[in-house]
């Protein structure tokens, strides 16, 4: 029998492995342990955390190789890279560096203000941010096999996460209820494929895994997102840039598993350190709000 | 009798068993703290991270009230992290938490990182002639099996599938696909456990 590698049930069959866990932002082998000794389900190879990419403003790239595959010669768990939105060189780097998953991500500076990458030509696996379930649909047709929310990265601050958690299932719900006949105006409202709307129409979800990102710093965060209905956390600067990296992650694992438990949310919360410091979104200019990067 | 099958539920693909099982008329419980396992009949691991899983099993001793019920003879079914979770040894990761309930050792992403993932047409005797379409996603492989596993699949010379008694494992993910042949293969293990 003939092995068919890169499949669709392949791509998307790693993030259904991911459901209900974490996946960290480390940009050091040490902080990659850290993570896995948390019990992360995966960690994102970076440079720098989204809230040090803020504070140094400039030009954000993808990640140093020699970082990123220290960090894949280190833990055994999945190993994610961003490349930037458009940028399908950085990704064509990233996939034959053997990383398992690829970040096309707002985070970093855009390299294409028009369009993204057609990540169907890709062995690799792709994942990509959304604010509502027209922009996830858009990736999911360019071939992302995992969706997040975008949240406001580097943060700290839930808030637009939840929005964008709260706006894409409100939409899914939407779809359900309407007869067939509107499905196709309603696909050019959201400007998203008319089959995966019919399937989201359908089924009642998305064709993909959809993680919560952007602004997660601490286990009742995770655990709301999850109760809002994602399939588990990405944590960003939430992590390394709180005052006890090893305790927090552990935490927001746990949390993450047993996020509908408030009492054992109670044992998990206590004594963290103190959590990253945080950004009101409104204090931040809207050029320099990452979320509107995407198209 | 009481239909529960208990689906270990911490991390990982738990929603695709419970879907192929509740198709096949099973009721499931999601498996999270040792309460969950008293009235369950079997119980199924499923696919994920099997170094996030071991860290969750120890938090309140999950993992622990796990490997005593599998001393009775409970069938228990592991796919692909759930396959490492029940192997007595692991290559390259001889401290990584599991049950170690299988004389079996394995070897963990043995078939290369996420672009190595693949799906094939497997011959299982024990299911009869159709192949069966098993998706593996970085997925291990049994190196080597003591004379008491069963070994129900091969894939380039490799085994994919076993049985050791009422425990059952598999490399490959068959809750990522719609045939139920493996599902209900471990179903009638579960049933002829408590029939006698």
């Amino acid at each position: 029998m003939m092995a068919e590698i890169a499949s669709w049930k392949v791509k998307t069959g790693l993030a259904e492995m991911l459901k209900g866990g974490v996946i960290m932002d480390v940009t050091t082998p040490e902080q990659a342990v850290i993570a896995e000794e948390a019990g992360a389900c995966a960690v994102m190879a970076l440079e720098r955390v989204p809230s040090d990419i803020r504070a140094a403003g400039g030009v954000a790239r993808m990640a140093d190789l020699s970082i990123v595959t220290r960090i894949m010669e280190t833990v055994s768990i999945p190993v994610m890279a961003k490349a930037r939105i458009g940028h399908f060189v950085e990704a064509r780097v990233l996939e034959a560096a053997g990383v398992d998953y690829i970040d096309e991500s707002e985070v970093l500076t855009p390299a294409d203000d028009l369009y993204h990458i057609d990540k169907r030509d890709f062995k690799v696996p792709f994942v990509c941010g959304a604010r509502n379930l027209g922009e996830a649909l858009r990736r999911i047709g360019e071939g992302a096999a995992m969706i997040r929310t975008k949240g406001e990265p580097g943060t700290g601050n839930v808030v637009e996460a939840v929005r964008h958690m709260r706006t894409v299932v409100n939409e899914i719900r939407q779809l359900t209820v309407l007869p067939k006949e509107e499905l196709m105006t309603a696909a050019k409202n959201m400007g998203a494929p008319y089959d995966l709307v019919c399937y989201v129409a359908e089924h009642g979800k998305l064709p993909v895994v959809n993680f919560a990102a952007g602004g997660i710093a601490t286990p009742a965060d995770a655990a709301l997102m999850m109760q809002l209905g994602v399939d588990g956390i990405f944590v960003g600067s939430g992590v390394f840039k709180s005052e006890n990296p090893a305790k927090r992650a552990k935490a927001i694992v746990l949390a993450t598993t047993h996020y509908q438990d408030a009492q054992l949310l109670v044992e998990i919360s206590k004594d963290l350190g103190e959590a990253m410091s945080g950004l009101e979104i409104s204090s931040i200019a809207a050029a320099d709000r990452m979320q509107e990067r995407g198209w | 009798m009481e239909k529960y099958v208990g689906i270990l539920a911490l991390q990982g693909a738990f929603r695709e068993h419970r879907l192929l099982l509740n198709q096949l008329g099973y009721d499931v419980k999601e498996v999270r703290r040792p309460a969950d396992l008293e009235d369950i009949r079997g119980l199924i691991i499923p696919g994920g991270e099997s170094t996030a899983m071991g860290k969750l099993l120890q938090f309140d001793g999950l993992g622990e009230n796990i490997k005593e019920l599998a001393g009775k003879d409970f069938p228990i079914y592991g796919t692909c992290a759930g396959l490492i979770m029940l192997a007595k040894d692991i290559i390259n990761h001889s401290d990584q938490y599991r049950f170690g309930l299988m004389d079996m050792t394995v070897e963990r992403n043995a078939y290369g990182r996420q672009v190595d993932s693949f799906e094939t047409g497997l011959k299982i005797p024990a299911l009869g002639q159709e192949p069966f379409r098993a998706v593996f996603i970085r997925a291990p492989y049994i190196e080597k099996v003591a004379p008491n596993v069963g070994i129900l699949a091969e894939y380039e010379g490799k085994v994919v599938f076993a049985r050791q008694g009422n425990l059952l494992a598999s490399s490959f993910h068959p809750e990522l696909t719609e045939d139920t042949r493996i599902h209900q293969y471990f179903i009638r293990i579960i049933e002829e456990y408590w029939q006698k």
